[in-house]
């Protein structure tokens, strides 16, 4: 009796300390977007030399001004490149996705061991051995300086990643139901159409939004193949916040690096589901 | 096995259908023609040539390894830099990642909650955004050492000292555990109970199940990670081209940077895809050993 009771106490103690542990982990996590979050309201003399959260006095004006971008581009117009280049660029390589892997799910094609074999080494090819010739090919082709380096690329499936991710799926969706279908008399771009997508939805969305998330906050590429001002994303244009001035207004570099985050956590706030399933099923089932 | 070996017998000739698969691996193979392919052994046969954009191109064989090896101080630099970076954040990640993974695997209230709360970090990986905002907190008086001034230590250069600013944007690819975590942590959940109820009745402890099972049986998603993160992190450029600059006096200044530099800044075309090439090799040794090692400590179920 009194050794049950001491371990029950035991046990809640050990709850206390897990929950405690939790807190701390997760506040050195979290502790740096809060922070920022209010520093988009301070100016540097709140921002520097203090551990204050609060600001003192509000500077609102910051996200005015910053909004305001530099040399007449404003953010309205970053926000919009960033989209026209992010969701087009999200649905090829959903779609290019789809096709390659339904192709290697579903069919018994000559030589398929080996582009499997291809795939498969693709997905660890480092991007920088290629970076070079494809900078002069899209120059070239006069794609330098447009968005087609991004969706050029992801219309013809380049990203291995998402093809693999979509095999795997599509591996675990019995092959009965499309090959009734077949036998029936469906065609194979019927198959897919009807039977396999909306099966594959969950996936196809997860594909989606990690695409979507990996272009958004993309620099390196941006910073590579955009050059005029006009067309720049937010993250470039971030980067060019920083160059504008000769003192450095950091409440409002940080008011717009928060407002570039912002798309991304509201996403994942209202699709974490997928975010944490994508996630948990893509390198599993490897 | 047999059951495959049978049916390769069995099918001798492809239907019609078979055939259609090329229908849709049509874009993917353009792809891999024109943009993997073709840039993969372009980029080898610029190494060995001298080409600036707007120039000519002039064959000058091992001229650019050559001095990329032998002349270019910011070469060995770099190759020693970016190979520091990911020896820091790769197993950090690993470790800190499995650490709370194992640590959260058990019945805890609100799990979803702190699992989405923990990931958050990770979905600003390479985030322009966040690389400012590392590098402001970590500025000479940035909040930073404004915390360490009030338990005594004062003003750290954190950006300024050699040794120390690296480590500085490590933090920041370290703090962003998050999706190995997650990952992690749905490997562990498949892990048969039964096998640490069997282990429990031979009476082993917490370490000889974490050797004997936990890691064996999670090895497989280990590996993947470690070869992505680790393929991943060498190639990294924001954020210490954001963070630091690559400074203090090129102490971050990555082999990413530095084909960034060779590349876009100048444009030496044939020197960057000389470094392009040296990148290459060196990743894929990295993944080289890490597959030759698989063999002792990754266990597929199925076998």
């Amino acid at each position: 009796m009194a050794k049950s009771t001491g371990t029950a106490v035991r046990r809640r103690d050990g709850r206390i300390i897990d929950y405690l542990i939790i807190l701390v982990i997760g506040l050195v996590l979290l502790y740096p977007i809060i922070w920022m979050l209010f520093s988009t309201f301070k100016d540097n003399g709140q921002i520097f030399g203090s551990t204050r959260l609060l600001p003192t006095q509000w500077h609102f004006e910051n996200y005015v001004e910053g909004w305001k971008g530099s040399s007449r581009v404003s953010y309205t117009q970053f926000f919009i490149n960033t989209f026209v280049m992010v969701i087009p660029t999200t649905l090829l390589t959903v779609a290019s996705a789809c096709l390659t892997a339904y192709a290697f799910a579903r069919f018994d094609f000559p030589l398929k061991k080996l582009l499997f074999t291809v795939l498969i080494a693709l997905l660890m090819m480092p991007g920088a051995v290629v970076i070079i010739p494809r900078y002069l090919l899209y120059n070239q082709f006069r794609w330098v300086d447009s968005y087609m380096p991004f969706y050029i690329p992801a219309a013809l499936a380049c990203n291995s990643f998402f093809t693999y991710m979509l095999i795997q799926f599509l591996r675990g969706i019995p092959r009965d139901l499309d090959e009734s279908a077949y036998m029936d008399g469906c065609g194979t771009f019927r198959t897919l159409w009807q039977i396999l997508l909306p099966l594959m939805k969950p996936a196809l969305f997860s594909a989606g939004l990690f695409q979507f998330l990996w272009t958004y906050n993309d620099y390196f590429n941006s910073l590579i193949f955009i050059s005029t001002q006009k067309k720049y994303p937010i993250s470039l244009a971030l980067r060019m916040s920083l160059d504008s001035e000769s003192v450095v207004n950091w409440g409002k570099v940080m008011a717009m690096a928060f407002v570039a985050v912002l798309p991304v956590m509201l996403l994942f706030f209202a699709a974490q589901k997928y975010f944490v399933e994508g996630i948990a099923t893509t390198g599993l089932k490897g | 096995m047999m059951f495959r070996s049978a049916q390769a017998v069995r099918k001798q000739r492809y239907t019609r259908r078979d055939y259609q698969a090329f229908l849709y691996l049509l874009p993917w193979l353009a792809g891999i023609l024109v943009l993997q392919l073709y840039p993969f052994i372009s980029s080898l046969v610029y190494s060995f040539h001298d080409y600036t954009v707007g120039g000519k191109m002039d064959f000058i064989g091992l001229d650019n390894y050559v001095k990329l090896f032998t002349r270019d101080r910011d070469f060995w630099n770099s190759l020693k830099i970016t190979f520091e970076f990911a020896l820091y954040t790769v197993p950090g990640k690993i470790v800190l990642a499995l650490a709370v993974a194992i640590f959260l695997n058990r019945n805890i209230r609100g799990i979803n909650a702190i699992r989405t709360a923990y990931y958050i970090p990770s979905l600003f990986g390479g985030s322009i955004a966040i690389a400012l905002l590392w590098r402001l907190m970590f500025m000479d008086n940035g909040i930073i050492n404004s915390m360490l001034a009030t338990i005594g230590v004062t003003n750290v250069h954190f950006l300024g000292t050699r040794g120390v600013a690296l480590r500085v944007v490590c933090a920041l690819e370290i703090w962003q555990f998050g999706s190995s975590m997650v990952m992690f942590l749905a490997a562990l959940k498949n892990v048969p109970r039964s096998l640490y109820e069997a282990a429990e009745i031979d009476g082993a402890g917490w370490w000889n199940r974490f050797f004997h099972i936990t890691l064996p049986q999670i090895s497989p998603i280990l590996f993947f990670t470690l070869l992505n993160q680790t393929i991943q992190e060498f190639q990294n450029y924001t954020s210490p081209a954001i963070i630091t600059g690559g400074g203090p006096r090129k102490s971050t200044y990555v082999m990413g940077m530095f084909l960034y530099q060779e590349g876009f800044s100048y444009f030496h075309m044939g020197y960057a895809s000389a470094i392009s090439w040296v990148e290459f090799i060196a990743i894929l040794v990295l993944t080289l050993i890490i597959f030759g090692t698989s063999k002792l400590w990754v266990h597929y179920g199925d076998e």
